[in-house]
Parts: structure tokens; C-alpha cells; sequence
């Protein structure tokens, strides 16, 4: 029993991001001139119809969950996004709507229902139109159709006898209707799902309808035109019977900017490959084909420097119109203009076209919403940020480099770690380029993804603004972590200088030290913090209680050292010199006082011929080249390391340590490189054999001009005690000797060059 | 009707053209054709892209494929030549360019025969006309004392004139076609006229875009043209097709007694020139060292037919790696010294090894690698 007049009623049915179905639908709605206009969409959104006169495209309708369910975990999926690009035809439908000032409904089944359906595991962003346009995977109605037509792509047949048209031709809108309504009789209407969607949207019409408008147009996807133009055949009851008792979730709606990129997404099912050229066919007024291929020159001419002429132009235009007529379409699509462009523009140059064609093809850009839009109260913030630091966001992968000196950068830089934070990776720390190096600096890849618009709404339970967010989470992190992770926090704490957060994070660090009983973790936590002490120069931060605390940490560490050294292997010993390394160049970096407790637990250490060779050698070294140890005791525990009672491959093993890093100290003392040449003299065959891996290591580790010295002086130490064994012919070695003469008279003189060359030659 | 048609018996013709080979499908396709021809044109575009890829007609002739490789290549060429622009044809030796130029010709007009071969001597008047000197002389320059060449009777006729090895003519003769190809007419000086082209006039051109010591175009010239490249076949599926048709059709037109070619062997040669080409072993495991020459289809498609010959003369009637041997020594060792290190190489090192090769790498062995 109809209840109500249909009469006024107009389904448009349309493919999403389809051109052609937007100037179908414009053409369309300036002739009906429709009293309210429905539209495919969430209905939650209806309240943020007004905005569409203010928003630039592409953007996205973010629904997303609110309340209690999308506080508990950190689950993902509790959203979802419908795009609209300048070419959209619910977009142009909107816009309508607003410039006439029409009434404008979002008619689809509520996201409250269908968020709250989702599983919590899925976790790609998902739009719930799947399914509906021809883009229909499941049963494939358009397939159908098109291979009735003699297209074996469902897409280009599409194209062809919609997307491709031009203006002033008739509707299309009362064949696609016929024609998936054949297909639904054949195939069935769908799920329940998509039975579900339907009654709804019928449920809005009727809604519409009753509240006094009679001219109505609807704009959904085509697969359900035919289920809206019966609405007066389905019972009101029947709809509503079906969608009760349908599970129900808060939600929230707002725009966020979307990108040519990620509409084009793979895995995004009502996605379009080409949104640059969709939106070059939308925006061009005529002659997209011309238009294309200019545009195409002027790229190639600007970013390849190949000259393109207007010839070139001209015959490319021909070339793909000859093509489309052969191929018969009626006009020249992607494929032929990227003939075109190979074949002519770019003389056959295939990697060329390629990359000049995939630029336009994707035409990026980004849409933009303005301030009135609903956001959470982190999104205007950081829009106030970016206002204020001068960042844009851009879906182009950007590098910038940073001066921390200046206030301005500082500030960015601030702004990116704490969003780092917040799971929100604007910004992600690069390698900088050879010259931009050195703590002052900082350099990032800036990129931004419409993703982000969702992290930072999860965020929003965090906090109002960034600061107090990231604050508030990286306490959060810290509550949790271990040891390593919340010395990583600190540090990131301190790049951020969230500096509420700071004490928190500290006292959290000084529980962790206390009941981690791993001295390599504690070791591992010294450095950042004593990195903290410099940048607190840079950053300003308040370096006083961080240097208490790494006090603390140092306290720790010298306590739970010494019982750590021993009982080690080879690679877990060469693990903790590493950590012994780091600390000590840490420990530089405070104060005088904790830097005389490590080096007394150092001094005290060594010496114990129980510990591992590697690390006694490196604890040798440290307390030598800070003067701890004076020379005799160094030489005589050299002396005693390379004794022939010692077991060649501790002894080895010191060396190893002993020299890590740099083995210049040998060139500076005859007397130690004499110890151990004549310990690798005095080796048995077989144990030089055994030792002689270990010492290429440790050798090969150093820089080619530092073993050419090495080498030097060792044939400066070893010559004196040598020269008499050496089978020499005074009178025959004498002209050799006068020629070294000269060279190393000479050598003196340019010392300054080549010092150790002289020597050798 | 061509000059060579009528002197020559096609049925003794050792190599007859393709319009000659294949008349019976042109015709065919002709009397199927209902859309419309280009002026001048013997054949709808959409036809002559059948005629080189291969379809089944409605009445059910069969069309064999002539060039095997991706639509877009022939469809591209032809449509260039439906706006009468000149195709260039670029690529590797032994891409099929020539074979893709005359059988366009052979489709688009039906004559294949107007040909300049680039070579570092082709003089001027090859490209556009020549005298009789004899009547030269004792006449005066008169019409019937001009010869005149390839591309100058093909304007007059309105057909297709092809030219090969483009970048091998010295500059000057190449630029010589700038007049033709874009004011469309031949001026003869001499007796003060021109030769203006007829519709479906047109001009095919193929260039080698790896050769040294070539005469690079103009870009002038270049931009007269549309550039098609054609790529090396993409998998060893392909090139075994291309080589097993080829071979069949050079056997026929040879007279070849009937000789079994087994597609092992045909694959054989088809693998070890992939191999050896693409420096590495199909299946990605080993590296072999790929030698000087360029080990085109055209010549795996040459080394079988010579192993044919050789089987069918001297051998069993079968194709042996016996028969392929000395033909593919000869195809891959160009270089003396460093491309026989190579070849032995990979005969000891890849052919040795591989399952059911054993024959084929002893007969190798034989022939002296």
C-alpha cells in the first residue's frame, strides 16, 4: 500500500568517482531542479552537509567511534572514511545542493550500525560502500553487462558509455537503472547487508517525502537504483522490521582534507586508478585530449628539458584519436593518450612516458576543510601549530632540515617529536647529508597521510593539545615500559621537551634502575641521558635533575659491574667493552665527581687477570688515555699479558680491546709496540697460527693510513735491535743507504705531509 | 602490380614477399572488411591490426599471427600510419622490425617491394631518383630520362615505401626525406616539376637503436616520425612460438624436405640464447657471461633453420643437437677468444648439468668449443 506520491521521485544512479556520472548528475539536477537532494552517505554527517560551500576537494567524511568502545585498547578499525573528489558525482550532488540552497540528506544505513558490526580485528580502514557500484566483485553484475557489449573490461565499458561523456547528451540515468535492474532479477538483490542499506535508505526517501518535499532526487550507486525506484512497492513496516534490532556503537563525524593518492590506494575497493585524469576529464571544459597532452608537454619540457613542440603536441592528439578509432571507442581514453605520449612526445622513450604519465595519471593534491569544520580539540591545535611554525601538511614526501639555534626550527622540531609521540609519523628523522650533521641539527621526511586525521583523533583522549597529549601518553608508555623502553622514552621526552612529563618519566627510569638487576640494561640507559646534559644547552631543557639521576644511574652501574665482568664468552665480553665504552664517554659528560667514582671502579677492576682479555684490555685503555695508569704499570701489565705464560688468546683478546677504536698509541710508544712485537716474535708456529685471526680483526678494524704507520714504526722499533743479524753487505747496501739519506733529508723538510711515508720508503 | 612481380614466377621466388605468401588471407580479409579505409589503403586499419596479429574471420578463414607481442605495438603502428605520419620502427637487431614493416606494407597496400636499404653508401638517388644517362645525355632531362627511386614511386603511386637501417644512410640522405615526409611532395629541379604524393603515401622506416657508428636522426627528421619500440620477446614461451612459426614458414618457402622439428630442440636454442643473453640461468640460480653478440630471435630462429637443412641433407630426417650444434657455436662465439671462453663456459657449467642435455652438450663438445 503506497503511502506516498513517488511521482517527484528520481533515482540517479552512479558510479562512485566516476566523471561522467558527475556531469550526468549535474546535467541532471539543473533539469529537475529537485526540492531535496539524497545522497549515498552516513547519515551522521548531515550536520556537516553545510560546510561542503567551504571545503576544497578531495576530502573524506571521517566517521569514527566515540565514547567508552574506542577507549578500550588500542584497537584499530573503529572508522571509516567516504572520499569525494572534485569528480565525484555525491559531490557534485552536494554542491548543489548547497549553492541552491536545497535540502541535502545523507540517506546510506547509519556508520553507528554498520562501525559497530565490524569486527575489532579488521584493520584496514574499510568503507562500507563496498559492493555497491560496479566495482561489485561478488557477483560481478557489470561484468555481466559488459561482456554482453563485447568489452572484456568491466571498467573501460563503463568508461565508454558513461564516464567518457560529454556534455548535453541525454540521461543515462533511466538505462543504467534498466539495465542493473535485469542484472539484480538475475543475480538477486544481495546480502542482508545490502538489503539492510537499501531499507534505509528507502526509510530516508520516505522520511523526505513526509515531511513535504516532492521533487526528490537520490544519488546512490547504480547497483541500487533499481531497490530505490520501487520504494513504493516495499512496505514501510517490511524496512523497518529489517533494520531493527541492529547492533549500535557512538559515533562521531567530521571532514578531514583526502588525497589524489589515497584515493587511488590499492586494496581500496571503490578506488579509481586515474584520479588525475577523472579529475582533468571533470574539470577540462572541452577537448580533454588537447588539454592532456599540452599539459603532458609542458611537464616534459619543465621537469625532463626535452623539447616538446607544439607539432609534437598536435600529431599526439592525432595519433591517439586515430588509435581510439581503430580501437573503436568514442573518445580517446588514458590509454591512448599514454600511446600518444610514448610514441610522439617522448620519441619513444619508454621509461620517460612512464614517469611522466604516472605523475599526471595520479595528479596529486590534497583537499582542505575549513576552521568552522567539527574537529577534536588536538586537530586544532595542531592546525593553529602548523599555522603558527609555517609546516604545511602536503601528501608529498618533503625533506626538511632543521637549525635548533634558531627559535622557529626548534620549534618544529618540537612540534614533530611530539606527534612522533602521539603514534602520529608526520615527520620521520632521516640521515642527514654529510654537511648538515652535529647535535644542533636536525633532519626529517615530512609527508603527510589522511590517515593521520584518525591517529590524532584516537589521540584526542590524551589531551587538548599536543603538549599536554604527548605528555600525558608518554607517561602512559613509561607506566608500562622496562628499563630499555623507558630510557628510549626519556630520551624522546627530551627531544619533545615535554618537559610536565619529564619528572614522571625520570622517577619511573630510577624505579626501573632500582629493580633491574641487568647492569648492561642500566649501561645501556647511561648514554642518552648523559646526551640530555649537551642537548639541555641546545634545547634549554633543566639539565640539573637529569644529571642527578644519571648520577644515580652511574651509582648503580659501578656497583654492579664487577660481578658482571666475569664468566663471559668472546662475544658477550666484546658486548659489555662496547657498553664500558659508551658509559665512560658518557660519564665525561657529567660532572667531575662521577667520573672519579667510575674511573676508581675501573682502576680497581683492572689488573684482575680473571677477567676476559677483551675486557681487561679495554679497561686498560680507558684508565691510559685518562691518565689514570702511568706508563711503567701499563707496560708491565702489558708485559705480564704477553708473557708466555699467559694463554696466546687472551692475550690476543687484550690487544683487541686494548686497541678497539684507534691504534695511533702505538705509534707514540716505541716501548709498547716493542712488547708486543717481540710477543709475536716469540709465538710458537702453531700459536701464532691460532692467534693470527684475532689480530687481522683487530689490525683490519683500523683506517689504512693508521696501519701504514703502525707498520712504520714497526720497522723503527724492530730495525736497531735487528740490523746486526741481518745478512747487510755494508759496502753494497751503501748507495741504497746514501739514496734513503737524501729521501729522508728531504722528507724532513715536507714533514708536515707525509711523516709517516718517509719512513717507509 | 611491382615491377619484380612480373619478371619474377612467385612460385619459384626463393623468399616471395609477404603479400605474395599470404594473398589468400589478404583477400580474405578484404572481402570481410566492412569498416572504413583510409584512402589509398587496401584494408581498414582494424583489418590490417587482424592481419598482423591473427584472428579467425567469420566465415572462418584462419588468419596466422605475423607479429606475436603485445597489441598496443601494432595498433600504435598502425594507427600512426592512418594519420600518415611515418612509422619509425626501433629496437634491437632481430626485434621483427623489418618483418613488422613489409608485412605492414603488404597489408596497408599490398606491396612490400619499395625499399631503401640504409647502408653508410646509400646515395641520394637511391632514396629519390636517378637518371638514365644515356637518354640523358642525348635527350636532355626529360621525364623519360628520370629513374626514379623507391620513395619517389611510392608518392606517385600512393602506397607505402619503406626504408631500412635508417640510422646506417649518411646524415644528408636522411635529411633528404624531411621535404617528403612533411611537404609531401618531390621536387625534380631539373625539369623544374615535382612528384606531389598520392593519398596513402607513407613512409615506414626501422633504426637500430643499439648499433655503433650510426648516423643519429636529425631532430628535424625525428620528429616527423612516430616512434614505436619494439621490445625483445617477454617470456621463453613467446620466443619459442615466434621461432617454431618462423622456422615453419622459412621450411616451406625454402623447399625444405619435411624434417620432424621437435620443440625440444626449438626450445633448446630458444633457452640457451635467453640464457646467454640475460647473463643468468631461467631460473635465476647461476650467472654465465654473456657474449659480444646480440643473440636475437632472428638468429635462433637462422640456427634452426640451418639445423634443418643440415638434418635434412645430411641427417636422419630428425632434428639433432647434432644439427644445431655447429649452427648455434657459430651464432653465440662472434668474438674468437672472449666470446669462446664464454660459450664454453656455459656448456660446462650450465649445459653439462642439466637434465636431458647430455647429447646436445656432447655434440657441442664435438664441433670443437
Amino acid at each position: 500500500m503506497p503511502a506516498f506520491d513517488t511521482e517527484g521521485v528520481r533515482v540517479l544512479g552512479v558510479r562512485h568517482h566516476g566523471p561522467g556520472s558527475a556531469r550526468a548528475v549535474q546535467a541532471e539536477l539543473e533539469r529537475l531542479r529537485p526540492e531535496a537532494v539524497l545522497i549515498e552517505g552516513p547519515p551522521e554527517a548531515d550536520a556537516l552537509l553545510h560546510l561542503a560551500g567551504e571545503l576544497e576537494p578531495p576530502v573524506a567524511l571521517l566517521v569514527h567511534r566515540t565514547g567508552r568502545e574506542a577507549r578500550s585498547g588500542g584497537e584499530r578499525g573503529g572508522w571509516a572514511f567516504w572520499p569525494f573528489a572534485s569528480f565525484s558525482p555525491e559531490w557534485v550532488a552536494l554542491r548543489y545542493a548547497v549553492d541552491h540552497g536545497v535540502e541535502a540528506r545523507f540517506c546510506d544505513l547509519p556508520a553507528a550500525h554498520s562501525l559497530a558490526e565490524r569486527p575489532a580485528d579488521t584493520g584496514e580502514p574499510d568503507p562500507p560502500d563496498e559492493g555497491t557500484g560496479p566495482e561489485h566483485t561478488r557477483a560481478d553484475p557489470l561484468g555481466a553487462l559488459a561482456r554482453a557489449a563485447g568489452y572484456d573490461d568491466t571498467e573501460r565499458w563503463w568508461d565508454d558509455v558513461v564516464e567518457q561523456r560529454g556534455d548535453g547528451e541525454p540521461s543515462p540515468f533511466p538505462a543504467i537503472q534498466e539495465a542493473m535492474a535485469a542484472v539484480r532479477a538475475e543475480t538477486g538483490a544481495g546480502d542482508v547487508r545490502t538489503e539492510r542499506r537499501e531499507a534505509h535508505m528507502r526509510q530516508v526517501l520516505r522520511s523526505t517525502l513526509r515531511a513535504g518535499y516532492h521533487r526528490v532526487a537520490v544519488v546512490c550507486g547504480a547497483w541500487h537504483a533499481p531497490a530505490l525506484h520501487e520504494t513504493a512497492r516495499h512496505t514501510a513496516k517490511a524496512d523497518t522490521a529489517l533494520l531493527k534490532g541492529l547492533p549500535r556503537t557512538k559515533v562521531d563525524a567530521t571532514w578531514v582534507p583526502w588525497t589524489h593518492g589515497r584515493l587511488a590506494a590499492a586494496g581500496y575497493r571503490a578506488g579509481v586508478t586515474a584520479p588525475g585524469w577523472y579529475h582533468h576529464l571533470f574539470t577540462a571544459p572541452d577537448r580533454p585530449v588537447h588539454r592532456w597532452l599540452t599539459d603532458a608537454a609542458r611537464v616534459l619540457r619543465r621537469d625532463e628539458e626535452q623539447a616538446v613542440s607544439s607539432a609534437h603536441v598536435i600529431e599526439g592528439i592525432r595519433l591517439a584519436e586515430s588509435l581510439a578509432v581503430l580501437r573503436g571507442r568514442p573518445l580517446a581514453g588514458l590509454e591512448e593518450v599514454r600511446e600518444a605520449l610514448t610514441a610522439v612526445l617522448c620519441e619513444g622513450k619508454e621509461a620517460r612516458a612512464a614517469l611522466v604519465h604516472g605523475r599526471l595519471a595520479l595528479g596529486e593534491r590534497m583537499g582542505s576543510v575549513p576552521d568552522t569544520t567539527p574537529m577534536v580539540p588536538l586537530q586544532r591545535d595542531l592546525a593553529a601549530q602548523r599555522r603558527r611554525l609555517r609546516l604545511k601538511a602536503e601528501p608529498f614526501t618533503r625533506d626538511l632540515d632543521l637549525d635548533l639555534r634558531k627559535e622557529s626550527h626548534r620549534e618544529r622540531g618540537v612540534l614533530l617529536h611530539r606527534l612522533r609521540v602521539l603514534d602520529v609519523e608526520w615527520g620521520v628523522p632521516r640521515t642527514p647529508e654529510g654537511s648538515h650533521r652535529g647535535t644542533f641539527r636536525e633532519a626529517w621526511r615530512l609527508r603527510w597521510e589522511p590517515e593521520m586525521d584518525v591517529a590524532l583523533i584516537e589521540a584526542a583522549r590524551w589531551g587538548a593539545t599536543v603538549e599536554e597529549a604527548a605528555a600525558a601518553r608518554l607517561v602512559d608508555l613509561a607506566d608500562q615500559a622496562d628499563l630499555r623502553g623507558v630510557t628510549a622514552l626519556t630520551e624522546q621526552c627530551l627531544l619533545a621537551e615535554l618537559d610536565s612529563a619529564l619528572p614522571t618519566v625520570l622517577a619511573r627510569l630510577t624505579d626501573r634502575a632500582a629493580t633491574d638487576g641487568d647492569v648492561t640494561g642500566l649501561m645501556a640507559a647511561l648514554p642518552p641521558l648523559a646526551r640530555a646534559g649537551r642537548y639541555g644547552d641546545v634545547r634549554r631543557t633543566e639539565g640539573a635533575h637529569l644529571r642527578s639521576v644519571a648520577e644515580g644511574l652511574l651509582r648503580r652501574v659501578c656497583a654492579g659491574l664487577p660481578p658482571a665482568l666475569h664468566g663471559l664468552d668472546d662475544d658477550a665480553a666484546a658486548r659489555i667493552a662496547t657498553l664500558i665504552d659508551h658509559t665512560h664517554h658518557a660519564v665525561t659528560l657529567l660532572d667531575e665527581e662521577p667520573l672519579r667514582t667510575w674511573t676508581t671502579t675501573l682502576a680497581t677492576l683492572a689488573g684482575d687477570d680473571r677477567l676476559p682479555g677483551r675486557v681487561a684490555g679495554r679497561l686498560d685503555r680507558i684508565l691510559s688515555d685518562a691518565g689514570e695508569l702511568d706508563r711503567d704499570t701499563l707496560r708491565r701489565r702489558l708485559a705480564r699479558t704477553m708473557s708466555p705464560g699467559t694463554d696466546p688468546a687472551r692475550a690476543a683478546a687484550w690487544l683487541e680491546g686494548f686497541l678497539q677504536g684507534s691504534g695511533l698509541v702505538l705509534v707514540h710508544d716505541d716501548t709498547l709496540l716493542d712488547l708486543i712485537d717481540a710477543w709475536l716474535t716469540g709465538l710458537a708456529p702453531e700459536r701464532f697460527a691460532d692467534v693470527l685471526p684475532l689480530l687481522r680483526r683487530t689490525f683490519g678494524a683500523f683506517a689504512a693510513p693508521e696501519r701504514r704507520q703502525i707498520g712504520a714504526a714497526a720497522t723503527r722499533v724492530a730495525l736497531p735491535a735487528g740490523t746486526a743479524s741481518l745478512p747487510l753487505d755494508p759496502e753494497r747496501a751503501a748507495p741504497a743507504l746514501a739514496a734513503a739519506g737524501v729521501l729522508l733529508t728531504r722528507a724532513a723538510a715536507d714533514r708536515s705531509h707525509t711523516p709517516g711515508k718517509a719512513t717507509t720508503v | 602490380m611491382t615491377s619484380t612481380a612480373e619478371i619474377t614466377d612467385t612460385s619459384r621466388a626463393l623468399r616471395p614477399h609477404a603479400e605474395q605468401t599470404h594473398a589468400d588471407e589478404l583477400s580474405a580479409l578484404a572481402a570481410a572488411d566492412t569498416r572504413t579505409r583510409p584512402q589509398g589503403w587496401r584494408l581498414s586499419p582494424h583489418a590490417v591490426v587482424d592481419y598482423l596479429l591473427g584472428t579467425t574471420l567469420e566465415d572462418g578463414t584462419e588468419i596466422t599471427p605475423k607479429y606475436i607481442g603485445a597489441r598496443r605495438i601494432a595498433e600504435t603502428a598502425v594507427a600512426t600510419l592512418a594519420t600518415d605520419r611515418a612509422l619509425l620502427l626501433l629496437g634491437v637487431p632481430g626485434t621483427a622490425k623489418t618483418w613488422l614493416s613489409e608485412h605492414l606494407a603488404a597489408a596497408v597496400c599490398g606491396d612490400s617491394t619499395l625499399l631503401v636499404q640504409g647502408t653508410a653508401g646509400t646515395s641520394e638517388e637511391a632514396v629519390r631518383y636517378g637518371w638514365n644517362y644515356a637518354r640523358l645525355l642525348a635527350e636532355g632531362p626529360s621525364e623519360a630520362a628520370l629513374v626514379p627511386g623507391p620513395v619517389m614511386n611510392a608518392m606517385s603511386r600512393g602506397t607505402l615505401a619503406r626504408v631500412e637501417e635508417l640510422t646506417r644512410m649518411p646524415s644528408e640522405v636522411q635529411d633528404g626525406l624531411i621535404t617528403v615526409l612533411s611537404e609531401k611532395s618531390l621536387p625534380v629541379p631539373e625539369l623544374g616539376t615535382e612528384v606531389q604524393a598520392g593519398r596513402g603515401f607513407n613512409l615506414i622506416a626501422t633504426a637500430n637503436d643499439r648499433d655503433r657508428g650510426v648516423n643519429d636522426l636529425s631532430s628535424a627528421l625525428r620528429r616527423r616520425f612516430n616512434t614505436v619500440v619494439l621490445p625483445v620477446p617477454d617470456t621463453a614461451e613467446e620466443e619459442v612460438d615466434i621461432v617454431t612459426r618462423r622456422v615453419d614458414q622459412l621450411g616451406r618457402s625454402l623447399q625444405l624436405p619435411e624434417v620432424a622439428t621437435s620443440l625440444t630442440e626449438i626450445r633448446r636454442v630458444v633457452t640457451v640464447f635467453r640464457e646467454l643473453r640475460a647473463g643468468a640461468t631461467e631460473d635465476g640460480s647461476a650467472k654465465v657471461k654473456s657474449p659480444s653478440g646480440t643473440l636475437s630471435t632472428a638468429e635462433a630462429i637462422s640456427v634452426v633453420t640451418n639445423g634443418i637443412a643440415l638434418s635434412a641433407h645430411f641427417g636422419d630426417g630428425q632434428l639433432r643437437p647434432a644439427d644445431i650444434a655447429a649452427g648455434i657455436q657459430g651464432a653465440v662465439v662472434q668474438d674468437r677468444i672472449s666470446d669462446g671462453v664464454a660459450w664454453r663456459e656455459y656448456l660446462e657449467t650450465v649445459a653439462r648439468d642439466r637434465d636431458g642435455w647430455d647429447e646436445f652438450y656432447r655434440a657441442c663438445r664435438e664441433v670443437g668449443a
